[in-house]
């Protein structure tokens, strides 16, 4: 509320296309904030019009009070950490993370680059030119280049996209750090729903111009809204169920025959139709018939199609009697068995990490990214 | 595919590349050679002798120095001018949205391809239908060489520009830098090589130009025209006294400009 | 970034790199405006007052001033007239066309392909030759194609040419005078073209069977195609209008359209000479209309 960073009804249409539908955020002060979602579903839009890069067909921007959405990008406190970095190619590291300082008027400017390149350790660096850096370095210049002027705002865009596996991961806890140290508010905008859940307080999950569910991480994940969170933030097993009624605290469902019950605190639908939804991480295999906790749901009669090894699991695909294949990760801590292709296999998990999502939805939304 | 067989096929279109360009460059070494010439008579274009006379005395033929200045004189001036409108435009077409994009490309397009004769004979019909006959010159030749040396000079910025990633204008902007200070600090050295080649084409153009100047000279008199009446007259070898200097001068520049980049680079 | 590799190759350019198409604003106009005035008031306006000359009563002179009657018939006499001369005109330049695009393909195939760390040196060598004066190196050709000089030896030796054979004040000489001074304008647009085509696609080609021949004529050739037709446009057109390469290297038999336009206007006949300018203007113009018809504008410049 302070600072906060406020998006109202935010719209952008580019002729009859419209990239962000009637958006409504806002970005608590100091808070490292993820917007996630695949290509194409508006959040770089979003990002470039809160850094004044493109201007909203309707709606307003605001920091704190005061309202920025007609500023020009020069007039803002905001700056942008582009995704090809966007590095002057014909100034040395120094100038480069200087500039915007210098066209501000700052006066105490070498001593404030000096500092800040020590914080990304490049300081050997400064009177290179960009092109003579490796990817990792370019993006930490960009970062400087951004941090030195101390925003309100800091907006990344798919920062560590460029980067390899191992970089990426490290630059992802650099990032994290600083954000921490400084106490700047980042927005971070990202495909990567591990990247999010990694390094943000908060994250907004959006498709297709809007917002689909926005909060702390964990919630998302364990209380995905609606089936595109579900599918989009690690995997979901989907089921179609109908529910039966309440039985004091559980919800009592009919899921293709089987009796499930389901806690209320992830359900957001009650009544009727359902799809009943469950990580594989929290399913578990028996063999038939084999009881295996108090309380456990259990959907019997599957049949194990395909085992994949992946080191720190053992991933299952389990084809149901009505067809459905779902997905049971086990850990591979060795106390269990592993089963093989054909193995008739029953499915626990607790009933409380059961949620339940609209029948109307798309089972599919997020599942596999398509390709325009 | 036989070893031999692939080294004559990837070699073979560079070797005759490299045959064409000898080819282009054949007559100028002639012009080169022909600067040493001791001509038998005023009509003999063949090499009769050898001798450094032409070199020391350029400015023997009548007039010819004059001509010279002249065409320097409009050369440099053509270039500033299309040089400087032609860079705003071509920053309008590539950075800017606007109405008629269709139309500016058509009509920086056109003088290109438009026949010199069919331009200088519209421009004379101007400057006729305008009553200024009486005085055609140095300005009306001005006016002519900005003419056609503004769509070349459009047209060779917009290629750097657009091969400038607009990113980087972004970056400036959101550094706090507004549209003159993203321009000046950013745009303008960036673009500058596609600039600097603008204007060494819109010179040559200029300084090489001779039916559109034929057409609109009255009385004036650049190199070019200075020639075509040699060729009638008899040609003084100090022609290609001047031509070989041009040439090497060019060539100057333009190695220095390469050996320039090459050094900040390093 | 040096100055050598930025010479006008983007006769034929990409489109603009963002779609959103960059900004609105009084800004582009204001910046667009000196140019584009000059542009109409010395190119457009002029074209205009070209066709108005073209309507002169022909009996006029600079002396006497010209009357405007309308008179149309100037095209249909200026073309009856001079009719030789402007197919004469089209074929030569037709032949130095196809002459360019014979020498000067397989050189902007070499630069865009070949020429590795040289391709810088070897475009500068493409624009170099322009730097001697242009009217100076066509009299260079007199001396090459000279009755006393090696080629024509040699060819008269060979029984190419009778004894008495020449090359100079032909119709081969014009034509080798044209299409040697057009070259660079068919070679920058191609290797512009070329330069753009991946070489992977052309691996890709390989990969899926194609011999070399095959692969260039199905894969390199179709995507050349708009720096082919650019360099076509801006060889043959101005080669039809050139006269200098007629008067320097032909004779009287070789007398082009550009030839005749300029001693109608020295000798005061402006509406005759409009017309026939006028006439060829429209033949461009039409050829450009087709050509922009297929393609569009944006590749143009």
């Amino acid at each position: 509320m302070a600072e906060d960073l406020t998006l109202t009804s935010v719209t952008k249409s580019f002729g009859a296309f419209t990239a962000v539908d009637d958006l409504d955020l806002t970005v608590p002060q100091g808070s490292f904030f993820a917007l996630l979602g695949p290509s194409g579903c508006g959040k770089t839009t979003t990002l470039r019009m809160v850094a004044g890069l493109e201007e909203p067909t309707s709606g307003t921007i605001a920091l704190g009070d005061a309202d920025i959405t007609r500023l020009k990008p020069y007039r803002r406190p905001v700056n942008t950490v582009f995704q090809s970095y966007a590095l002057f190619p014909h100034l040395t590291i120094a100038d480069n993370v200087a500039f915007g300082l210098r066209r501000q008027g700052r006066k105490d400017v070498d001593a404030r680059v000096t500092e800040m390149l020590e914080l990304v350790e490049l300081v050997e660096l400064r009177k290179r030119r960009p092109a003579q850096l490796s990817g990792g370095q370019q993006q930490r210049v960009a970062l400087a280049r951004a941090l030195i002027n101390q925003p309100k705002v800091l907006l990344l865009d798919e920062p560590l996209g460029a980067l390899d596996l191992k970089l990426r991961r490290q630059m992802q806890i650099e990032l994290k750090r600083i954000q921490t140290e400084v106490g700047l508010t980042f927005v971070h905008v990202t495909h990567d729903q591990e990247e999010a859940m990694t390094m943000a307080d908060t994250v907004a999950v959006m498709n297709e111009g809007r917002i689909e569910q926005m909060g702390a991480p964990e919630e998302l994940y364990e209380a995905p809204a609606t089936t595109f969170v579900a599918n989009f933030l690690g995997q979901s097993n989907l089921v179609s169920g109908k529910v039966l009624g309440p039985d004091g605290s559980v919800l009592r469902l009919d899921v293709h025959g089987a009796r499930i019950d389901a806690g209320t605190a992830r359900a957001r639908v009650t009544d009727g139709d359902v799809w009943v939804g469950v990580r594989p991480e929290k399913m578990q295999l028996s063999d038939p018939g084999e009881d295996f906790r108090d309380g456990d749901n259990v959907l019997p009669d599957g049949e194990i199609s395909d085992v994949s090894f992946v080191g720190v699991s053992t991933q299952y695909l389990v084809r149901m009697r009505w067809g459905q294949e779902l997905t049971a990760f086990e850990q591979n801590t060795g106390a269990r068995r592993r089963f093989r292709v054909g193995d008739k296999v029953d499915l626990h998990w607790n009933p409380d990490h059961t949620f339940l999502l609209d029948a109307s939805q798309d089972a599919s939304a997020g599942a596999v990214v398509e390709d325009e | 595919m036989s070893r031999g067989r692939r080294w004559l096929g990837d070699h073979l279109i560079l070797a005759i590349g490299l045959l064409v360009l000898v080819y282009m460059f054949t007559p100028v070494f002639v012009v080169m050679l022909m600067s040493f010439n001791d001509p038998a008579s005023r009509n003999s274009y063949s090499f009769d002798g050898f001798t450094l006379d032409n070199w020391r005395n350029i400015c023997g033929p009548f007039q010819m120095c004059e001509s010279l200045t002249t065409s320097l004189q409009i050369g440099l001036l053509a270039t500033v001018s299309a040089t400087l409108l032609g860079t705003l435009m071509a920053f309008a077409m590539v950075r800017h949205r606007f109405r008629g994009r269709s139309a500016a490309n058509l009509f920086v397009f056109l003088p290109m391809a438009t026949p010199e004769i069919v331009m200088g004979s519209s421009l004379l019909a101007l400057f006729v239908n305008a009553g200024v006959a009486g005085i055609l010159g140095f300005w009306t030749i001005f006016i002519a060489h900005v003419l056609f040396c503004l769509s070349f000079v459009v047209v060779t910025v917009k290629a750097r520009l657009a091969g400038l990633d607009p990113r980087l204008e972004e970056a400036a902007m959101d550094l706090y830098a507004d549209l003159w200070q993203t321009f000046w600090r950013v745009s303008f050295p960036l673009v500058f090589p596609g600039i600097l080649a603008a204007a060494l084409l819109s010179f040559s153009l200029s300084f090489d130009d001779f039916i559109i100047t034929n057409l609109n000279a009255g009385q004036e008199v650049t190199f070019p025209m200075f020639v075509w009446g040699a060729a009638q007259r008899g040609i003084p070898p100090q022609i290609n006294v001047i031509g070989t200097i041009m040439f090497l001068v060019a060539m100057g520049v333009v190695l220095a400009g390469e050996l320039g980049s090459r050094r900040r680079r390093a | 970034m040096s100055a050598a590799g930025n010479l006008p190759v983007g006769l034929v350019d990409a489109p603009t790199a963002r779609s959103q198409g960059g900004r609105r604003g009084l800004a582009g106009y204001l910046l667009l405006l000196p140019g584009a005035l000059w542009l109409l008031l010395f190119f457009v306006v002029p074209t205009v007052t070209l066709v108005a000359t073209s309507l002169y009563d022909p009996s006029g002179s600079l002396q006497t001033g010209y009357a405007m009657t309308g008179h149309w018939q100037n095209y249909v006499d200026s073309i009856r007239d001079y009719l030789p001369q402007i197919v004469r005109s089209l074929l030569y330049a037709l032949t130095a066309t196809v002459v360019c695009i014979i020498l000067g393909y397989p050189l902007a195939y070499a630069i865009a392909f070949k020429a590795g760390r040289w391709k810088n040196l070897m475009l500068v060598a493409v624009i170099a030759p322009f730097f001697t004066s242009f009217l100076v190196r066509t009299l260079s050709w007199q001396y090459l194609l000279g009755d006393n000089e090696v080629l024509v030896s040699v060819l008269r030796a060979l029984h190419v040419l009778g004894p008495d054979g020449h090359l100079l004040a032909t119709p081969f000489a014009v034509v080798t005078g044209l299409s040697y001074n057009f070259l660079p304008f068919m070679v920058l647009p191609l290797y512009a073209s070329l330069e753009k085509v991946d070489p992977r696609l052309i691996e890709a080609g390989a990969d899926l069977y194609a011999a070399p021949f095959t692969a260039f004529r199905k894969i390199t050739l179709p995507l050349s195609m708009p720096g082919l037709v650019a360099g076509t446009l801006l060889t043959f057109i101005p080669a039809a209008g050139d006269y200098i390469n007629s008067e320097l290297l032909g004779n009287p038999q070789t007398r082009m359209i550009g030839n005749e336009i300029q001693d109608l206007f020295g000798a005061g006949d402006y509406p005759t000479a409009a017309a026939l300018s006028v006439s060829l203007m429209a033949a461009i113009v039409l050829l450009v209309f087709f050509y922009v018809r297929r393609a569009g504008t944006e590749e143009l410049v």
